[in-house]
């Protein structure tokens, strides 16, 4: 996986798809360039606007919760996310995010705070430049690392044609 | 070896392999409905991955139930997107105003027990009150389906819920779900499947769990799974002509836990602002103020809700002044039912606001959306903030009969007080 350095940006536990992007958005467009700007309007008016590219999202539990639209997920990467990191995903979220090529990865996620620097190393360790804490998310399956190292399920599918365990 | 569920056994069948909790399988899916909601960005995925064919029509439906009726040229035209597909490619298609897929799928017959069915929507979990293993998934899932016809799953772990007793009068399946909820918790099953168990199942009608299977994905659920048993063979008696092989738990089967409720001493639900997992008695909410009520969607817009509001609304003496009624049947079949047995007028009789069989207001997308500062109580699944398509609003979850008994004070009422 390619190597990663962001700002955390926090957002909570129990974060569900509306309060992402509202599903009243997506009624008229949906494409990520677009609903971007509105990227968590009713819980910050101001996230949208403040998130630079390379920005990395940090959850608690229950991430994306709610519906399983996946707008909620090409939103976030269209804002220039690369990755969230959440104590927990739903699994609507999670396979979303796996078929749109954003890195969910599964850790506890309680000792970081909002702007700290966090780099992944692309091989699984995650080091928080801030406290010098090192984190080690939940390995993947091979299905779902084969999906996000073809770069998502639309590459992984014209590849295969079909699943491949 | 060691028993299964019933997840197991229906995801090792559609595999060909034996499937364990926490094995990895492709599973031939049987059937695969996609939205309005989600269907044009499957099409989307479905072009960017090289589709050329789909591979078997007659296991997709797409449904237009999130904008009904379509209200934007935006709108009219992810109808029009899909319309064309569906023609092209012999795709069943139910146009905007027969219903909300889900119920669709049900009442179609599509979801047999036994069986793989999967939805571009986070309600699919619904079609397990019919021994299917039914879940949900994004529109770039839907669109490998539409390619290849298969999925990958993670087997899961099961919840066995085991219910005893009947459920008192003033109190119904929509209560239990609520109360599941409070004791797991929103993600208290994730990855997980709910297994429905024990003696009190045979006292719930397949509409009663139609409403407990709808809410397991609140609880992070992959699926909320029945058995089969007479109920579910005589509800599809005329709806499906495919044999079909119920699944049952093996009796060594392995459990992540056992979560037994007694109905008999379940009083009424209610879920608080915004959390579908914020549950309480109903009694401790009594009073609060509420200026909205919304009688619909896939949780609770079915004959069987819509009798049980009529009954208390009727006994209360109608609408408190002040309150806005809406109603949203769930599917045409359930609006000509209540057409037919005066159920619809009735509501009408008391200023109720009637919308065309869809998703109407639950998530915004169509419908009634409440005002600025407005407390709604909905027989819907979610209240987020934001959900009804106003983020000022707050929404309050509650069984049919509550929301009606509330209806009828412009408060929070426990529906028993009103029938007594």
């Amino acid at each position: 996986m390619t190597a990663l350095r962001g700002r955390a940006r926090l957002v909570g536990d129990d974060v569900n798809t509306d309060s992402i992007i509202s599903s009243t958005r997506k009624r008229e467009s949906l494409d990520p360039a677009v609903l971007k700007q509105f990227l968590f309007e009713h819980v910050d008016p101001a996230f949208a606007a403040s998130v630079q590219p390379g920005d990395i999202l940090v959850a608690g539990k229950n991430f994306g919760c709610g519906s399983a639209m996946e707008v909620a997920v090409t939103t976030v990467l269209g804002a220039g996310i690369p990755a969230v990191l959440a104590r927990g995903f739903s699994r609507t979220y999670y396979r979303n995010a796996i078929n749109n090529g954003l890195l969910p990865l599964v850790c506890d996620t309680a000792g970081i705070s909002e702007g700290d620097i966090l780099i992944y190393d692309g091989t699984g360790a995650i080091r928080n430049e801030r406290s010098g804490e090192t984190l080690s998310p939940d390995p993947l399956p091979p299905i779902m690392l084969a999906i996000l190292r073809a770069g998502g399920l639309v590459p992984y599918m014209r590849q295969n044609g079909d699943f491949k365990l | 070896m060691a028993g299964r569920t019933i997840s197991e056994k229906i995801l090792a069948r559609k595999s060909g392999q034996d499937a364990q909790a926490g094995d990895l399988v492709v599973c031939e899916v049987d059937c695969a409905l996609g939205t309005d909601g989600s269907v044009p960005m499957a099409l989307d995925y479905f072009k960017a991955m090289g589709g050329k064919n789909v591979h078997d029509s007659a296991r997709l439906v797409f449904a237009l139930d999130h904008y009904v009726p379509p209200a934007s040229p935006q709108t009219i035209e992810l109808h029009r997107v899909m319309q064309d597909f569906a023609k092209r490619f012999g795709v069943t298609l139910h146009e905007a105003g027969e219903g909300i897929g889900h119920q669709l799928i049900v009442e179609t017959g599509r979801a047999l027990p036994g069986s793989l069915v999967v939805g571009a929507d986070s309600h699919a979990v619904t079609y397990g009150a019919l021994n299917c293993f039914a879940t949900g998934i994004g529109s770039s899932d839907l669109a490998a389906i539409m390619l290849c016809g298969r999925m990958w799953l993670r087997v899961p772990d099961s919840i066995r819920v085991v219910l005893t007793g009947e459920l008192p009068s003033g109190v119904y399946a929509k209560d239990i779900a609520l109360a599941l909820a409070g004791r797991l918790g929103a993600d208290g099953a994730a990855y997980q499947a709910l297994e429905f168990a024990g003696p009190g199942l045979a006292t719930l009608t397949l509409e009663d769990r139609l409403v407990l299977s709808n809410l397991a994905v609140e609880m992070g659920a992959k699926t909320g799974i029945f058995p089969a048993d007479e109920e579910t063979v005589a509800y599809l008696e005329g709806r499906t002509s495919q044999a079909f092989e119920p699944i049952a738990p093996d009796p060594d089967a392995s459990y992540s836990r056992t979560v037994e409720i007694a109905l008999d001493a379940l009083p009424p639900q209610i879920a608080l602002p915004h959390l579908v997992d914020q549950v309480v008695p109903l009694e401790n909410a009594a009073g609060t103020p509420v200026q909205m009520v919304y009688l619909g969607t896939c949780t609770g817009g079915r004959l069987r809700d819509f009798h049980q509001a009529r009954a208390v609304l009727e006994a209360g003496g109608g609408v408190a002044p002040g309150v806005q009624l809406v109603v949203t049947p769930a599917s045409r079949e359930v609006r000509d039912a209540m057409a037919a047995d005066g159920t619809l007028d009735a509501l009408v009789g008391f200023g109720a606001t009637v919308v065309e069989p869809g998703c109407g207001s639950c998530c915004g997308t169509c419908g009634v959306i409440p005002a600025d500062g407005v407390s709604v109580i909905s027989t819907a699944n979610r209240n987020f903030k934001g959900r009804m398509g106003n983020a000022k609003a707050s929404i309050y979850l509650a069984s049919p009969a509550a929301c009606a008994a509330t209806a009828t004070r412009g408060a929070v009422t426990d529906p028993r007080e009103v029938s007594r």
